[in-house]
């Protein structure tokens, strides 16, 4: 460091910046959604058991998404059924 | 009637083990009956920050599998009467820290008149660290003025709200308390270091005290000493004042502005 510096100091102020990384993380680890939700897969999973009891489906014929819209979490489940009359 | 802490933090090297020690010995100061038990399973450290590593011969692991009762294997700490180590197993898997057993010990830690037991929890939020504070009244959270410990922080009261035994059962929820550790308030004032209110602010937790960065920590460790005994330090101060709060004395927070020194003590050192 040279003298100027050690006299008027001019060091980057990240203080700020690693409090409103947190702020950001927190929240968004606090909302109860860290991410992927892990159970997903199972949901998945347990769908395609009770569905296939009525109707033959397939394992990608279901699709599972969480998705965040503003305050709301959007539970998407799709499920594409074969058309009728047709034999696989 | 003891109160069970848990000294805990998420993240690892923050400072638990040397704040359950100055915490238990403080308490003990005091004239509590006081215990504090390793809970790091195949990392025991407490044993040599309280200077007693050369005298354990049974530790927790084997009270609870019975292979010793909790008086062979209770270590009586050399500079406080009413103060007793209980160490963790250096060799056994963590597994064999079973909720029944942990459970066994604490009442009977409490039977024997302990009045406070502080559980120095390891670092992480495996089984291990969920043990620590299964049980725990109250918590101490260690962290510090640092991102990745603060959010491990959050994490870690998380677990606290969902795994300890108070939020399972629905009763009272743990009594939860942020101290932050290795503050430097030259650094926050220079803006490089959080503040120990933007900790708080992010954490929302209240603040039982604030330790300041310091050599007397290592100084402490090296000969084996709680650092609350060691003379004329500003960390062993803050800790007595920590103590004071947790206890319920209103004792103002020291060590956190940081006074700039003269142009010529910058210039010429001092």
């Amino acid at each position: 460091m040279s003298l100027l510096d050690l006299l008027f100091g001019s060091k980057p102020k990240t203080a700020a910046i690693a409090k409103e990384r947190l702020q950001l993380i927190i929240a968004r680890e606090r909302s109860g959604a860290p991410g992927v939700p892990d159970f997903l897969p199972q949901l998945q999973q347990e769908l395609i058991q009770v569905i296939s009891k009525y109707v033959p489906v397939d394992r990608d014929d279901i699709k599972v998404a969480l998705e965040k819209q503003g305050n709301f979490e959007v539970l998407e489940v799709n499920i594409v059924l074969n058309e009728p009359g047709r034999k696989d | 009637m003891s109160t069970i802490i848990v000294v805990t933090s998420g993240k690892g090297g923050v400072g638990k083990t040397t704040t359950s020690a100055s915490i238990a010995s403080g308490l003990a100061m005091r004239g509590f009956k006081t215990a504090v038990i390793d809970f790091d399973v195949g990392l025991r450290n407490l044993d040599l920050i309280m200077g007693c590593e050369r005298r354990v011969v049974y530790d927790l692991i084997n009270v609870i599998n019975g292979e010793a009762n909790l008086t062979q294997a209770l270590i009586k700490d050399k500079h406080c009467d009413n103060l007793f180590i209980l160490p963790a197993s250096q060799t056994r898997n963590k597994d064999a820290l079973t909720e029944d057993g942990v459970e066994r010990v604490l009442n009977e830690l409490q039977h024997m008149g302990h009045e406070y037991i502080v559980c120095d929890s390891p670092a992480g939020i495996e089984h291990g660290a969920v043990m620590a504070l299964t049980f725990a009244d109250e918590a101490i959270v260690v962290t510090n003025p640092e991102v990745s410990s603060v959010r491990d922080s959050d994490r870690i009261l998380g677990i606290l709200q969902a795994k300890s035994r108070r939020a399972r059962e629905g009763g009272e929820p743990v009594k939860e308390h942020l101290l932050i550790t290795r503050y430097s308030p030259k650094r926050v004032e220079e803006g490089e270091m959080l503040s120990y209110k933007d900790v708080q602010e992010i954490l929302r937790v209240p603040l039982l005290g604030v330790i300041p960065e310091s050599e007397s920590v290592l100084h402490a460790s090296n000969q084996g000493m709680p650092v609350i005994h060691i003379k004329d330090s500003d960390v062993a101060a803050a800790y007595r004042d920590t103590v004071a709060r947790f206890l319920g004395e209103d004792a103002p927070l020291r060590f956190v502005t940081y006074e700039k020194p003269g142009l010529l003590k910058r210039l010429f050192g001092g």
